[in-house]
């Protein structure tokens, strides 16, 4: 039996559905970013209209940065529910007992979470440029609206749920309570939080050639955290807490 | 209730098209043993169910009964021996191929609560990667009188209901071999009736059944075969032919006075191999080689001894008589 699209897809149909049935799991997912995008709003509204332009270029810099945090923070709490949540309502041993490969579960899975986060992170983006087009200057709008902040933020944002993902699901593989797994789950933001301060307290420059080897990373990180989550998937320990 | 009873008939006819496997078991199990560390969940189990055959696994609590079903149905892999289920060795790699073949029911039903039945089953359908998913779902539902249900979400099913859906779902791949853990574990009396009504019909259509359980008489009513699992097999055969290796035959004497001296009239009978008092007052156990023989010549010399008989049968020893007698036998060994 080769990998089964159809079973990775029975696993996100279901938990769309579970999220249709219980709306307020992507209302609280969608609640923080939306707090979070009023300090990339105020940076750029409160720039003078004569700043200079690499002073023009920082603040708009570090205001996307700001909103690729939402992609890296938001789908941690779902992510560490996937496994140990199926765990504790005892809905995980029905589903091992079918055909599915741990792998295709834990496709499943990803992309399950993957689509809410996408979604949520993309209409944040969307909200952030029509109020910078409505209500910022034209040079600021300008900065923002270039083609390479647009093409970073696209880009960034499934690279780094992907790696907020893999840490939660990971992380959730490997609990045997939902607490303890939401809670470590937060750290999966820290090391993109990290490269912001770097880059706000001047530490790291930003570049394209930045941009790019950061990208290539997290898209290796995003593959290998794929493979090394299926092998700590371990059946045995997940129903009798015995195991790898 | 009627038209909330269970459709027997369905069942008997059968839900999907699966073939029927090829070999000469559904499950051979040959010294299969499992560790978790120091600790001995079963060791050394050996026993072949064929197709067709409801086969009970009975155990108290901890004597490995859910763990060798896991391991049967791959979620566990053994530490020692080998097996083959459905026809396919049991390995890792095999792993998908004899889990799409077979299907476990756990002792918890395991329903996603917000998702409607049909939604479980839609779930579960796709992990199975059935044709047909609308027929097979609409015939495993009608099967167990839940259609008119589907749209409802689990989590405003009864406890019994929710087992229903529960074996549904387990018949939704129509299953080579269906495991049932436990499966009237915690239903009321009615409903329990109805999971019995639904094994036999299994039976009757010749799905090879699985079955550990508490419940003796269970075991009795349903099973071809039991197995008696206290880490190792203690015993296995049909349940007869176990009370017939565990218990000597005897007839039960009660009379309306004891006798004086029993051993005088009833032991000196050649037909008596041994006589003992037993309660009601009034009452003996009388071990005898053949009960048809022995009855008369009982009858004959209590009669002779002026005692009014109030009842001669042959002793019966149920399914939990052999089980306690074993469970008790295996308690006394670790004390000694």
């Amino acid at each position: 039996m080769s990998f089964s699209w159809t079973r990775v897809r029975a696993i996100v149909v279901k938990e769309l559905r579970d999220y249709r049935h219980n709306r307020f799991v992507i209302g609280t997912m969608a609640f923080l970013p939306l707090l979070f995008i009023a300090a990339p709003i105020v940076q750029l509204l409160t720039v003078s209209v004569s700043a200079t332009s690499s002073k023009l270029d920082a603040r708009v810099g570090i205001s996307l940065l700001y909103l690729l945090l939402v992609p890296a923070i938001v789908p941690s709490g779902l992510a560490a529910y996937s496994v140990v949540g199926e765990r504790e309502q005892g809905t995980l041993e029905p589903i091992l007992i079918t055909p599915i490969r741990r792998e295709e579960f834990l496709v499943g899975k990803a992309l399950a979470v993957a689509a809410p986060t996408l979604a949520i992170a993309y209409a944040i983006f969307g909200i952030f440029l029509a109020a910078t087009a409505l209500f910022a200057h034209a040079g600021i709008a300008s900065a923002v609206f270039s083609g390479s902040h647009v093409l970073v933020q696209l880009l960034f944002t499934p690279l780094l749920a992907g790696w907020s993902i893999w840490v939660g699901i990971a992380i959730s593989a490997r609990s045997s309570d939902i607490r303890v797994a939401q809670q470590l789950s937060v750290f999966a933001s820290l090391p993109p939080l990290a490269i912001v301060a770097l880059m706000q307290f001047k530490v790291i420059t930003p570049s394209t050639g930045l941009a790019l080897a950061l990208a290539a990373a997290l898209l290796i990180v995003d593959v290998l955290g794929w493979r090394a989550v299926a092998a700590m998937f371990d059946r045995e320990r997940l129903l009798t807490g015995f195991g790898k | 209730m009627i038209g909330d009873r269970l459709d027997v008939e369905k069942l008997r006819k059968g839900f999907g098209d699966q073939p029927a496997p090829g070999g000469a078991s559904a499950v051979v199990v040959e010294r299969l043993g499992k560790r978790f560390g120091h600790r001995v969940a079963f060791d050394d189990v050996s026993f072949e169910v064929g197709y067709g055959e409801v086969f009970g696994f009975l155990g108290p609590n901890g004597a490995g009964k859910t763990t060798t079903v896991r391991t049967l149905g791959t979620l566990i892999a053994p530490t020692s021996g080998s097996a083959t289920v459905a026809g396919i060795p049991l390995s890792a790699e095999n792993g998908p191929a004899i889990r799409a073949r077979i299907s476990i029911m756990p002792e918890s039903p395991g329903l996603y609560l917000r998702l409607t039945v049909m939604e479980n089953l839609e779930c579960f359908a796709g992990l199975y990667e059935l044709d047909d998913v609308r027929g097979r779902i609409e015939r495993a539902l009608r099967a167990v009188n839940l259609l008119d249900r589907a749209g409802d979400p689990c989590g405003s099913l009864s406890k019994g209901l929710r087992q229903r859906v529960a074996l549904a779902r387990a018949l939704l791949n129509d299953p080579a071999v269906l495991f049932l853990d436990e499966p009237t574990s915690g239903l009321d009396p009615v409903a329990t009736r109805e999971v019995h009504e639904l094994i036999a019909a299994l039976k009757e259509r010749g799905v090879t059944i699985f079955l550990t359980t508490h419940r003796l008489e269970e075991a009795e009513r349903l099973c071809d075969r039991v197995a008696i699992l206290n880490t190792t097999l203690r015993l296995m055969g049909r349940p007869d032919e176990l009370r017939a290796q565990l218990f000597r035959r005897s007839l039960d004497v009660r009379i309306r006075v004891p006798l004086a001296d029993p051993e005088a009239v009833l032991g000196a009978l050649r037909e008596v191999e041994g006589c003992e008092q037993a309660p009601p007052v009034g009452g003996y156990t009388l071990a005898v080689s053949d009960p048809e023989i022995a009855a008369p010549a009982v009858a004959r010399a209590l009669v002779g001894a002026g005692a009014d008989i109030l009842s001669i049968a042959e002793s019966r020893h149920s399914l939990e008589d052999v089980y306690l007698e074993l469970i008790d036998e295996d308690v006394e060994a670790k004390r000694g």
